[in-house]
């Protein structure tokens, strides 16, 4: 009994303590939420950052603690102004999916910028505070747990007073409550948002020292973890509310130290994702809201610029793909045809994305999902029941499809980017169970000697043959795609995207629509992990990460959303030119962010324009 | 028993009545005009006999059944289309697409119910669909049509190129293409000037003499008075006054809810002025 509640005890201080970070997190979210109404990806990016600076400044500079601090505020802060600055200040006037798109670019290339300059191993981050830990009665807290208390509820109390106090703070609750009226104020709104910006990033960096000495280690990936974290504590509390921010912080901190104490460690990850999509469910404007969402305004939602398509003759697009075709009778080289494959392989993804995306207007951030589900499903249908692969490729295409529709199923109320949020939860809770399921998915290890793709029993090795036959499903899937987006369905789906309140007016039920575009979508992209399983013969639960679908998406927008052809040769496009620029290859995500940021910055309509 | 029956009918935000006990019935073929100051709650009582929103309480029955438990999709297959205030188009979508999705509700056979023949009958329609899908073309083309050159020469230009006026155009066809029991239009002349407002009175009159049932939300009295079999006036979310155009024209409690009580005081003391 005795040893149940130290054990209790020493969770709820250890959930108190990461629930303190998570508040500090999610609180600089909900600043740039509240003042520019804003999802920003790239915070988790700015505290992984901190926790870089701090490691710098404590392992190479030997400084002191507390300069140690100051110099994380000052160059996370100054990074917050730039991304302001130069990442999202021309897109206010954009689609409000347009800057949350910006900032998963952004994120990209600071995640990347970190692993070109300190690798993408972790690094050790010994914790400079004293070792021993101060027992309190019959229990012990560590030093490191009161400085996280100290910075937590000190950081909180800081900023109260500055919101309430100063003159900037008043200019920044102004611009938070109705921006265009303190724009006739007189508020300088630009400085209000850098200073939105610079205070979270200030938060979010130092967050990112605290964790690294926590955990004794710093590592590139942190960051995407972090920054869905504190947007989930920020959910809790409702987006863009301050204390709310705390309280869900604190919240989501006890929930996974409790859920870890009894299920296990891998569960961790699998909590916060089942609270993230259960409060958008359940409760999108948080635990301390009554009120229900209220309906956006239409046009504002889908990231559908009104540009003219360019519309491609018919003997163009097939002398291309005949070209495609003819392509491997000239070039022999392996490592080309590869590359090409791995492109038709995302050209199917991408593809995927265009029409839930584009067509139906459904942003998908969780595409890696469906393509999970099809490479576990043909993987596993051929490893267990020996089912030939053509069968398991088709079953799995379906089992995406019927799989992916149910999960997305609950977010179909859901509008604009909080479907994309949603669909980020569910691609990684994807991930999660696999990684949970040990019984069928073997777990952390992975499924092994898959066997390779064939055809009528006929096994497809060489580069040549696997080049054909993914060119093969890809056309395929193009063929069908356009046939689809051509029919009274795709205009069923076009009138949705564009406003659902009078798509419903005349008849068209979301959720009917809405799941026979998730389930199109899924099944093409399940095709492809299906292919890929077979052809990489290995693969664990992070095969197919997040990246993977932010890539798929930036590809569908090169393109131009909804536009078929466009996807491909976007596909194409992302994949041959870190090819084309040498040594980039191991750089490409910077590289894919850095397109992102540009596109939407300059081109959201794409190559050839929206369909 | 009325086409469209009006019992009690409520609705209210956070505590203010929107909509405060309306009721009213409107008889088939008949032409209703909805008027009242801004706010009075007249798109609020639209919103609610089309399911976009829900009442917080009383009851709408159209041809005998209740419509309040029914979803916002399920109001065009019983027959009733409307048009939206501030003009709902699908930007991205042709002219023609526009109005052939209002025909969305009619479709039998390149409508299966089944999910996954839905997808089949995209990807390989029958001929039956086929036929259908061209039979409706040529019914969307002709409705089209009926608005002259404003429309036909944009047949194939996305509704988001268009004006305004063009804009609300191609809303009143898309609503038509339902073929409608019960047609809501919501200030189908805002935006436009004075030679549009009196082309689009003459295709509502037209409307109207093919029998169709129209309730009109309108700002233009003149409009109003012209087309109206009946005319029901709210402020404050209530019903303040119903009636034939002309009684309801004269009746004070209209003119008080028009020009404000203080006002109407003003102008009776300003005239009793310039009389002595």
């Amino acid at each position: 009994m005795e040893h149940f509640l130290h054990t209790a005890f020493d969770q709820t201080i250890n959930g108190l303590v990461i629930g303190n970070i998570y508040a500090l997190i999610a609180v600089g979210l909900a600043i740039i939420f509240g003042v520019g109404n804003l999802i920003n990806f790239a915070h988790g990016s700015v505290y992984m950052i901190g926790a870089y600076v701090g490691w710098v400044c404590v392992t190479m500079l030997h400084l002191p603690l507390p300069l140690t601090f100051v110099i994380v505020a000052l160059v996370c802060g100054l990074l917050g102004v730039l991304i302001e600055r130069f990442g999202l200040r021309r897109l206010q006037n954009s689609a409000r999916i347009a800057p949350l798109l910006a900032t998963i670019g952004i994120s990209f290339v600071l995640d990347e910028l970190t692993q070109i300059i300190f690798s993408h191993d972790p690094q050790s981050f010994p914790n400079p505070l004293p070792a021993d830990r101060i027992p309190i009665g019959g229990v012990t807290i560590g030093y490191i747990d009161i400085l996280i208390a100290v910075i937590g509820i000190g950081g909180a109390l800081l900023f109260f007073l500055f919101l309430r106090y100063t003159k900037l703070g008043w200019a920044l609750r102004a611009t938070a409550q109705d921006r265009e009226a303190a724009l006739q104020m007189g508020v300088d709104v630009n400085q209000v948002n850098q200073t939105a910006f610079a205070l979270a990033s200030i938060l979010g960096g130092i967050a990112g020292v605290l964790v690294g000495m926590y955990f004794q280690t710093v590592y590139p990936t942190m960051s995407f973890e972090a920054g869905l974290k504190g947007f989930t504590a920020n959910l809790i509390g409702g987006l863009g509310n301050i204390p709310g921010a705390v309280a869900g912080g604190l919240v989501l901190g006890l929930i996974e130290s409790y859920g870890v104490a009894i299920f296990g460690s891998t569960y961790r990850n699998l909590f916060t994702y089942g609270i993230l999509l259960l409060m958008l469910v359940l409760r999108p404007n948080g635990l301390f809201s009554s009120k229900r969402q209220l309906p956006p305004e239409p046009l504002t939602g889908t990231f559908i610029p009104n540009k003219r398509r360019i519309k491609l003759p018919p003997w163009l697009v097939i002398s291309g793909a005949a070209l495609a075709l003819a392509f491997p009778l000239v070039v022999k080289d392996p490592y080309i045809l590869q590359v090409l494959t791995n492109a038709w392989l995302f050209g199917l993804i991408a593809l995927s994305i265009t029409l839930v995306t584009g067509t139906a207007g459904q942003i998908s951030l969780g595409q890696a999902g469906f393509v999970a589900i099809g490479a576990y499903a043909c993987a596993l249908l051929m490893l267990r029941l020996h089912v030939p692969f053509e069968l398991a490729l088709i079953a799995a295409g379906i089992i995406a499809a019927i799989l992916g529709t149910l999960l997305v199923l609950p977010a179909f109320r859901l509008r604009a980017h909080y479907v994309a949020i949603a669909t980020i939860g569910i691609g990684e809770i994807v991930s999660q169970i696999i990684l949970n399921w040990r019984g069928l998915t073997n777990g952390a290890l992975g499924l092994i000697s898959i066997p390779p793709p064939s055809i009528f029993g006929i096994q497809i090795v060489l580069p040549r043959d696997v080049y054909w036959y993914t060119l093969v499903l890809l056309l395929i899937a193009a063929l069908l795609q356009w046939r689809l987006s051509r029919s009274s369905l795709g205009r069923i789906w076009r009138a949705l995207r564009d406003d659902e309140v009078a798509a419903q007016a005349y008849g068209i039920g979301l959720n009917r629509y809405k799941a026979l575009a998730f389930a199109s979508s899924a099944f093409i992209a399940g095709i492809s992990g299906a292919f890929a399983a077979a052809m990489y013969s290995y693969i664990n639960y992070q095969t197919f990460t997040n990246s993977i679908s932010v890539l798929a998406l930036t590809m569908a927008i090169l393109g131009g959303m909804g536009n078929i052809v466009g996807a491909i040769l976007g596909a194409l496009a992302l994949t041959i030119l870190p090819e084309l620029l040498r040594g980039s290859v191991d750089y490409r995500y910077f590289l894919y962010g850095l397109v992102l940021v540009l596109l939407i910055r300059f081109r959201p309509q794409g190559i050839l324009g929206t369909d | 028993m009325a086409l469209l029956e009006i019992h009690h009918l409520a609705r209210s935000f956070d505590g203010v009545l929107a909509v405060d006990d309306i009721s009213f019935d409107v008889a088939d073929g008949e032409f209703v005009s909805i008027i009242g100051p801004n706010g009075a709650g007249k798109t609020t009582l639209f919103n609610l006999i089309t399911g976009i929103d829900q009442p917080t309480h009383g009851e709408i029955t159209f041809e005998g059944k209740s419509l309040v438990s029914l979803k916002a999709d399920q109001f065009a297959g019983r027959g009733i289309a409307r048009t939206f205030q501030h003009g709902r188009v699908f930007g991205n979508l042709s002219v023609l697409d526009n109005v052939l999705v209002g025909a969305h509700a009619r479709r039998g056979a390149s409508r299966p119910r089944n999910l996954v023949l839905e997808l089949l009958a995209a990807l390989l329609p029958l001929p039956a669909a086929r036929e259908e899908e061209r039979q409706l073309q040529r019914e969307a083309e002709a409705i089209i049509a009926q608005f002259g050159e404003r429309l036909t020469p944009r047949l194939h230009d996305p509704a988001s190129s268009l004006s305004y006026a063009n804009r609300r155009r191609v809303e009143l066809a898309r609503a038509l293409a339902l073929q409608p029991r019960l047609l809501l239009l919501d200030e189908p002349t805002a935006g436009m000037n004075l030679t549009e407002t009196a082309e689009l009175l003459e295709i509502i009159r037209r409307i109207k003499g093919r029998g169709l049932t129209i309730l009109l939300i309108e700002h233009k009295l003149s409009l109003v008075m012209e087309l109206s079999d009946r005319v029901i006036v709210m402020d404050n979310g209530q019903k303040i006054a119903e009636g034939v155009p002309e009684v309801v024209r004269n009746d004070p409690r209209v003119i008080e809810a028009y020009l404000g009580h203080k006002q109407h005081q003003r102008d009776i003391a300003q005239k009793a002025g310039q009389s002595s």
